[in-house]
C-alpha cells in the first residue's frame, strides 16, 4: 500500500489503508500533561475518560497516546482498565494506540491489552545497552513498534551533536539484534526554550538540526517529539504556547519530523499568527538573536488578555441588505463576513435550514445560472462553493439542534480516484461542482479500492458513482469496478471520467462490463447536466438510451473498421529508423547519478509552462494570449493573480521543497533492448503500425548505438504539501487546496524541464552552448529527448521501478511508486534521456500478439501480466 | 534446508494444496461414546471431542489424513483444533493435552513421511491451533465491557504447551487458524517465539484470520490489512484466511491480503455456505472453480478447504491449480506499518 495524506478525521474518509506524512499523537489522553483527564482517572471516571479518547479522534489524532504515570496511581491497573475499555470502542480503536509511560511494567500490562499493532513510548539506554535490548525484544514479541529517547547512561541528550549520537548508537544497537528499522521512532528530546536561561537558548534548533542529521544516518527511522515542553515557559498562555507550536512544526516536519505529541484541535495555522508573533517565535526557536526571549516574554504580555481586533472599515457593499451581502459574497467567492452575515440571516428566519432554502441557495442559483451561461468560469464557481461550505457549516449545528431535516439533496454520488492511482485535482473540481448543484458528494478520497466503493455505494444508498483516474493502469481498475457492479447485480449509473478515460475506452471496455448505465463525462461542465438528466425521472432514459446506442455504434464501427494493418514484428524491426551514430553525443561530462535536495522554487518559476495550468480549471487558450480573451481573459487574469500570490507565499514561506535525481549510464543497444553496463536491462517496444514506405518504425531503441552508447534517467517531486492541504481541507477551501495541487504540477513539470535543461549543457554537457527562450522550452527546440514510462513512446509503467532502482529514486529525491506505478508525491515527473540529436518522441501505438509475446520473454515477465500493463496498447 | 525453505521452495513452483475438514469426515463415521472414550476412564462424556480419537481411534484420524494425502494434498494439518486446556476442560481431560497433541501429530508426520517416500514431492505436517473459546479483545459480560475472562499471559501459557507438543509430535509449523481475535493470535504468535527460544531454532508460524462479517473485519474488529500489520513480526511462513465464509464472499478480502502481505497465501474457505439444515452441500468442482479462480489470477500458495469439504473437495482442487502458476509474493516495501482496527502505515 502507498501513502496517501491523512485524512481519517475527515467523515467518509476511511480508506482502508490510510497513510500519512505527518502524524497527529493526540496528547489528551495523558494525567501527566492533561489536569481533566488526571481528575477522571483519579475520580475512577473511566466512561467520561473514554469519551476524551474519542474526541482527540474525532479531532484527527491518528495515534492516541495514554499514559498513566501518577505516584498516586495503580498504573498497571489503570493502563489495562482502560485500554480494555477503548477496546470496545470501535470509533477510537480503529487508531493505533501509543502506550506511554515512563515504567516498563506499565508498559507490558499495555501491551497485553492492545491487539492492533501499538507504538511503545518510550524505552532507552538510560541503564545500558543489556536493558534496551532486552525491552527491545519484548517490544518485537508483543509486535510493537518502539520510541526509542535519546537517553543514554550518562543522561539525557541536550545538544545536537549528543542527540545524534545516541539515536545513531541506538539504531545501530537494535537494528544489529534484527529489529526493524522501519519500528523504530526517535524522540531526540524537545526541551523549554525562552526560560531566561542562555544554555536553554539553541534548544529548538538543536532538535531541527539533529532531526536532519538522525533521518540520514538511521534509514527508515522515523522522528517523533512532545510539543508542550517546548512552551513551558508561557503556561497559561495559550495564544503564546499555540503560535510557538505551530512554527515549530511549520520548521521541524521539512527538517524530519514524523510525527508529534501535539493537541490536534489546538494549533494554529501558520499564515494566521499575527506577525509580529510569528517572527519572534521564530527568533526565538531558530534561535536568531541573543534577545529573543526577553523579547518574546515583553510581548507576550500583550497576548494575555487579547480581545478581538477592531474590524476594518467595511467595503461598499457591506451596506447592502443580508440577503444582499450573501448572494455577493457568494457570486465574488469572498469568505471574509460569511458566517456574521449568515448568523444575521439565521437569526432573522424562521429555522436555520431556511437560510440554506432562501438566501444561500439564492445566491448558488445565481452563481450556476452564471456559470451555465459561460459568464462565470470554474476559478470562481470553486470558490464561491467555498463561501457556500462556510455559510453551511455555521449553519449546521443550528440545524442538529431543532433535530429537523436538513436541506433534501438532489441526489448522492459518490466519487472515488480509483486504486493504485492518487491524482484527485480532476476529481475535486468535478465534486465541487456538483456540490454547488445541490448534490450531496460523498469523496472517498484517492486510492480507493473497489470493494470500498461498492459497499459506501450500498450502505448510503448512493445514486450514481464517479470514477476518476489520470493514469493508464487506472482505466483497468474501472473495468474491475463495472464488473463488481455487474457481479453485485447493481443498477445504478457508473460515470466515468479523469485524463486517462475515453469516451471511445469507456465504450469498448467499460460499457460492456456493466448492464447498468455508463457515461463517460468530459469534464466538470458537463457533470451537472449528466447528473441532473440520471436523478430525473422524464429524461433519464432518453439518456441512458442515447449514450448506449452512441456506444454501440463507436463498437460496431470499431469491429467493423479496418483497423491500420500491422506489420509482423520482425518486419517492424527492419523499418526501424536509423541513427547517424556519428552524431551521437558524446560521453557525459560529469556521470554517476546526481542529487538535488532542494531545487530553487523561485528558478522554476520562470520556466513555468502557463498553458496547461489554465487547463486543468478548463479555461481554454494558450498562455499568455489567455489573458486577453474576450471570453474568459477576466476569469484567466484573477485566477493568475490568485495563483501569483500563492507562488509568492510557496516561495518566501518555503511551503514546498523541490527534490530531483538524475544519472548517466554507459549502455548499448541489443536487438531492441537497451542494456546498461551494470547489467540492468530496459526492453523497448516498437511501432508496428505499418506506414507509408519511407517513414520509419520507431524504437527508443533506435537512438541507441550498438556499440555503446550512455543513456540518462531522471525523477522530479515536489513535496512537503500535505500540511497546506490539510489546512486549507480544514478551513474547507477546496480554492486553494486545486490551486495549490495545480501550482505543485507546474513546479514539477519546471523541474525537470530546468533540470533536463542542465544535463545537456553541463552534467551531460552535449550542448554547452544551448540558449534558449522559455517559449524556446515549451516548443521542446532543444536536441535530445526525456520520455516517461508509462507515455506514448514507452507505454508500460512498469519499467518505472527499474529506473527508481537506479536512480535510488526513494533515498535521493523522496519518490515512491503505487501498486499502479503512479508516483507519490503526486506532483512528480520521472523519465530517460536520449542525448542524440535525431531522437524525438512518438507514440507506440498498436502492437501485435508477436510484439507482446516478445516483449514479455524479454522483460521476463508473465504474458498475462505484461497484457495488463500494455492493454492500451492492445486491441 | 529447513521446513521453511523447503516450503518456500516448492511453493515458488506450483500451487500448494492443503487439507480439509476433520469434523465433517469423523461425524460421517458415526462414532459412538465408546469409540471416543476408550479405557482413558475420564470422567466426562467424551463424544464429540473429536481431538481425543488420536489417542483412542488413532485409525480414524489416520484414514482421514491418508484419504487428504491421496487426494494430493501437500500439507496436512494435525486435528488438535481444541487439543488445549481450556477447550479440554469441557470434557475434563486437561491431563492429556500433551499426549492428544503428540499423537496426532506423530499420526500425520509417519503418513505425510509414507506419501513423501513414494514419490519423492515433499509433504509437510502443520500443528493446528485453534482459537480457544475464550477471546482477549472482548467482554463476555455486556454491562461490564473492560472485564476480561482470560489474560494473555495464561493464553501464551496454553497455546506454549499445545504448540511444544506438537513439534515434538513432528510437526513442521505452528498453523494458528481460525483466528476470530487478532490479541489472542498474537499470544499465540508470543508463545511460539518463546518456543522458539527454547528450542533454540525457527519454528516458523502460519497464520490464518477467520472474517465474521462481510465487510472483511474478524471479531476483534480487525480489517486484513490491519490484521496484517499487527501480525508481521511473527515472520509467518504463511498468512491467509479460512472458515468464514464460502470462497465467493471471500474473493475480495483474499485479493486484499494478497495485495499487501509479503509471504506466501494460504486460504481454505468453508464448502459454500450451510444451507438451512446447516449442512454443507458446495460441490468440489464448485468450491475448485471459485477457488481456482484466485489461482489463476495470481492470487494464492496453497489453497484448502475448511467446513464441509472433502477428500473430494481436495481432489478437485489439486486438479483445478495443476500447472496454474503460482502467485509471486510482492516485494517488502519498508514502512512503518502500524494498525489500530483499521491500517495505518506511514509513508517511507
Amino acid at each position: 500500500m502507498q501513502p496517501d495524506t491523512p485524512k481519517i478525521s475527515e467523515k467518509n474518509m476511511t480508506n482502508t489503508s490510510t497513510a500519512a506524512n505527518f502524524v497527529n499523537i493526540g496528547e489528551r489522553t495523558n494525567v501527566t500533561g492533561s489536569a481533566r483527564f488526571k481528575k477522571l482517572i483519579m475520580g475512577g471516571d473511566y466512561a467520561t475518560a473514554v469519551e476524551v479518547a474519542r474526541q482527540q479522534v474525532e479531532n484527527g489524532a491518528q495515534v492516541i497516546d495514554i499514559n498513566m504515570d501518577e505516584g498516586l496511581l495503580d498504573a498497571v491497573e489503570a493502563m489495562t482498565t482502560f485500554l480494555n475499555l477503548i477496546a470496545a470502542e470501535p470509533d477510537i480503536a480503529r487508531v493505533p494506540i501509543m502506550i506511554d509511560s515512563s515504567k516498563w511494567e506499565v508498559i507490558e500490562a499495555g501491551l497485553k491489552c492492545v491487539s492492533g499493532k501499538p507504538i511503545v513510548n518510550s524505552i532507552s539506554m538510560k541503564e545500558g545497552e543489556e536493558q534496551f535490548l532486552e525491552q527491545a525484544r519484548k517490544c518485537r514479541d508483543y509486535g510493537a513498534a518502539v520510541v526509542v529517547m535519546a537517553f543514554d547512561e550518562t543522561g539525557q541528550a541536550d545538544s545536537k551533536e549528543r542527540k545524534v549520537e545516541i539515536c545513531e548508537r541506538a539504531y545501530k544497537v537494535l537494528t544489529a539484534d534484527g529489529f526493524a528499522p522501519e519500528d523504530i521512532i526517535f524522540d531526540p528530546n524537545i526541551f523549554a526554550v525562552a526560560t531566561g536561561i542562555a544554555e536553554h537558548d539553541r534548544y529548538g534548533l538543536d532538535f531541527l538540526e539533529a532531526l536532519t542529521e538522525i533521518k540520514a544516518r538511521c534509514p527508515h527511522a522515523k522522528t517523533s517529539g512532545g510539543l508542550s515542553n517546548l512552551s513551558f515557559s508561557f503556561r497559561g498562555n495559550e495564544t503564546v504556547r499555540r503560535a510557538m507550536h505551530s512554527v515549530f512544526l511549520y520548521h521541524a516536519i521539512p527538517a524530519g519530523l514524523d510525527m508529534a505529541i501535539v493537541n490536534a484541535g489546538q494549533l494554529d495555522v501558520y499564515d494566521t499568527i499575527d506577525p509580529t508573533l510569528r517572527e519572534l517565535c521564530e527568533d526565538v526557536i531558530l534561535a536568531r538573536h541573543p534577545d529573543a526571549a526577553e523579547r518574546l516574554v515583553d510581548l507576550a504580555e500583550s497576548y494575555r488578555d487579547t480581545s478581538a481586533r477592531e474590524e476594518k472599515e467595511a467595503a461598499e457593499w457591506r451596506s447592502l441588505s443580508v440577503t444582499k451581502r450573501l448572494e455577493y459574497a457568494l457570486v465574488k467567492g469572498i469568505d471574509a463576513h460569511v458566517v456574521e452575515d449568515t448568523e444575521e440571516a439565521r437569526q432573522s428566519a424562521a429555522r436555520p435550514i431556511e437560510v440554506i432554502e432562501g438566501p444561500l441557495m439564492d445566491g448558488m442559483n445565481v452563481v450556476g445560472d452564471l456559470f451555465g451561461s459561460g459568464k462565470m468560469f470554474l476559478p470562481q464557481v470553486v470558490k464561491s462553493a467555498r463561501v457556500m461550505k462556510k455559510a453551511v457549516a455555521h449553519l449546521i449545528p443550528f440545524i442538529e439542534a431543532e433535530k429537523e431535516e436538513g436541506a433534501k439533496p438532489k441526489g448522492r454520488i459518490i466519487m472515488a480516484t480509483v486504486k493504485g492511482d492518487v491524482h484527485d485535482i480532476g476529481k475535486n473540481i468535478v465534486g465541487v461542482v456538483l456540490q454547488c448543484n445541490g448534490y450531496e458528494v460523498i469523496d472517498l478520497g484517492v486510492m480507493v479500492p473497489w470493494s470500498k466503493i461498492l459497499e459506501t455505494a450500498k450502505q448510503e444508498q448512493v445514486d450514481i458513482i464517479g470514477l476518476s483516474g489520470l493514469i493508464t493502469p487506472s482505466l483497468d481498475e474501472m473495468v474491475t469496478v463495472a464488473e463488481e457492479m455487474q457481479r453485485l447485480e447493481m443498477d445504478i449509473p457508473l460515470l466515468i471520467g479523469g485524463a486517462t478515460t475515453s469516451r471511445l475506452h469507456t465504450a469498448l471496455k467499460i460499457d460492456t462490463a456493466y448492464e447498468g448505465p455508463v457515461i463517460h463525462v468530459l469534464d466538470a461542465s458537463r457533470a451537472v447536466g449528466v447528473a441532473s438528466k440520471l436523478l430525473s425521472d422524464t429524461q433519464k432514459d432518453a439518456l441512458v438510451h442515447d449514450t448506449a446506442d452512441e456506444y454501440q455504434v463507436m463498437r460496431d464501427k470499431r469491429a467493423g473498421a479496418k483497423q491500420s494493418k500491422l506489420l509482423s514484428l520482425e518486419e517492424a524491426r527492419a523499418k526501424g529508423f536509423k541513427a547517424d551514430f556519428a552524431k551521437k553525443p558524446s560521453a557525459p561530462a560529469k556521470p554517476g547519478v546526481h542529487v538535488f535536495d532542494n531545487w530553487d522554487l523561485a528558478d522554476l518559476v520562470e520556466v513555468f509552462d502557463w498553458t496547461p495550468f489554465f487547463r486543468s480549471w478548463e479555461l481554454a487558450g494558450n498562455y499568455p494570449a489567455i489573458l486577453e480573451d474576450e471570453i474568459v481573459g477576466e476569469s484567466a487574469r484573477s485566477l493568475k493573480a490568485d495563483a501569483d500570490a500563492m507562488l509568492e507565499q510557496i516561495i518566501s514561506e518555503k511551503w514546498l521543497t523541490a527534490k530531483a535525481v538524475c544519472g548517466f549510464w554507459p549502455c548499448k543497444r541489443e536487438g531492441d533492448d537497451l542494456r546498461l553496463d551494470d547489467g540492468t536491462l530496459l526492453p523497448m517496444l516498437r511501432q508496428q503500425v505499418a506506414k507509408s514506405r519511407d517513414r520509419a518504425n520507431y524504437s527508443l531503441a533506435d537512438f541507441i548505438d550498438p556499440a555503446g552508447d550512455w543513456i540518462g534517467g531522471f525523477g522530479v517531486g515536489i513535496h512537503g504539501i500535505e500540511p497546506h492541504l490539510e489546512r486549507f481541507q480544514a478551513d474547507t477551501d477546496d480554492y486553494s487546496d486545486i490551486l495549490l495541487k495545480a501550482l505543485a504540477d507546474r513546479f514539477a513539470e519546471a523541474l525537470a524541464e530546468r533540470l533536463h535543461q542542465h544535463v545537456r549543457t553541463d552534467l551531460w554537457g552535449y550542448a554547452p552552448d544551448e540558449d534558449l527562450t522559455n517559449a524556446d522550452l515549451i516548443r521542446e527546440t532543444y536536441a535530445g529527448i526525456r520520455p516517461a514510462p508509462g507515455y506514448p513512446a514507452c507505454p508500460d509503467h512498469s519499467l518505472k521501478p527499474t529506473l527508481f532502482d537506479l536512480l535510488d529514486a526513494e533515498g535521493n529525491a523522496g519518490l515512491v511508486l503505487t501498486e499502479s506505478c503512479a508516483m507519490l508525491p503526486t506532483s512528480a515527473v520521472s523519465g530517460m534521456y536520449f542525448g542524440h540529436p535525431d531522437a524525438s518522441y512518438f507514440g507506440v501505438a498498436r502492437i501485435g500478439r508477436d510484439q507482446l509475446e516478445d516483449y514479455a520473454a524479454r522483460r521476463g515477465m508473465e504474458l498475462s501480466v505484461a497484457e495488463r500493463w500494455l492493454r492500451p496498447n492492445l486491441d | 534446508m529447513s521446513a521453511r525453505d523447503q516450503l518456500l521452495h516448492e511453493a515458488a513452483q506450483r500451487i500448494l494444496v492443503s487439507d480439509g475438514a476433520f469434523g465433517t469426515q469423523i461425524q460421517n463415521r458415526k462414532l459412538s461414546e465408546e469409540d471416543f472414550a476408550g479405557d482413558l476412564g475420564l470422567k466426562a462424556d467424551q463424544k464429540g471431542n473429536n481431538d481425543i480419537l488420536a489417542l483412542t481411534r488413532p485409525d480414524v484420524i489416520a484414514d482421514i489424513t491418508r484419504a487428504y494425502l491421496e487426494a494430493g494434498s501437500d500439507i496436512v494439518s494435525t486435528n488438535t483444533f481444541s487439543a488445549n486446556v481450556i477447550s479440554q476442560a469441557d470434557y475434563a481431560a486437561e491431563s492429556l493435552v500433551r499426549d492428544i497433541n503428540i499423537a496426532s501429530a506423530r499420526i500425520a508426520r509417519e503418513l505425510a513421511d509414507e506419501f513423501a517416500a513414494r514419490d519423492g514431492k515433499p509433504r509437510f505436517v502443520a500443528g493446528a491451533i485453534g482459537p480457544t473459546n475464550k477471546t482477549l479483545s472482548l467482554s463476555p459480560q455486556v454491562e461490564d465491557p473492560g472485564y476480561r475472562e482470560i489474560t494473555f499471559d495464561y493464553l501464551t501459557g496454553v497455546y506454549l504447551d499445545q504448540a511444544d507438543a506438537l513439534v515434538e509430535g513432528g510437526a513442521d509449523f505452528i498453523l494458528i487458524e481460525t483466528i476470530f481475535d487478532t490479541l489472542n493470535a498474537k499470544a499465540g504468535i508470543m508463545a511460539v517465539r518463546q518456543l522458539s527460544k527454547k528450542l533454540g531454532r525457527d519454528v516458523p508460524i502460519m497464520l490464518s484470520m477467520t472474517l465474521t462479517d462481510l465487510s472483511g473485519r474478524n471479531l476483534s474488529g480487525h480489517t486484513v490489512e490491519a490484521f496484517w500489520n499487527a501480525v508481521r513480526h511473527a515472520n509467518p511462513v504463511t498468512i491467509g484466511l479460512n472458515c468464514s465464509f464460502g470462497a465467493d464472499q471471500l474473493r475480495p478480502h483474499v485479493q486484499h491480503l494478497s495485495g499487501v502481505a509479503d509471504t506466501l497465501l494460504m486460504v481454505y474457505p468453508n464448502a459454500g455456505l450451510p444451507n438451512e439444515l446447516g449442512e454443507y452441500d458446495e460441490q468440489p468442482e464448485t468450491t475448485a472453480g471459485l477457488v481456482g479462480e484466485w489461482a489463476d489470477n495470481g492470487r494464492v500458495n496453497i489453497i484448502g478447504g475448511c467446513c464441509g469439504s472433502t477428500p473430494d473437495h481436495i481432489a478437485a482442487m489439486a486438479q483445478r491449480v495443476e500447472g496454474v502458476t503460482p502467485r509471486t509474493i510482492p516485494e517488502k516495501i519498508t514502512k512503518m506499518r502500524l494498525a489500530g482496527l483499521e491500517p495505518f502505515t506511514i509513508a517511507a
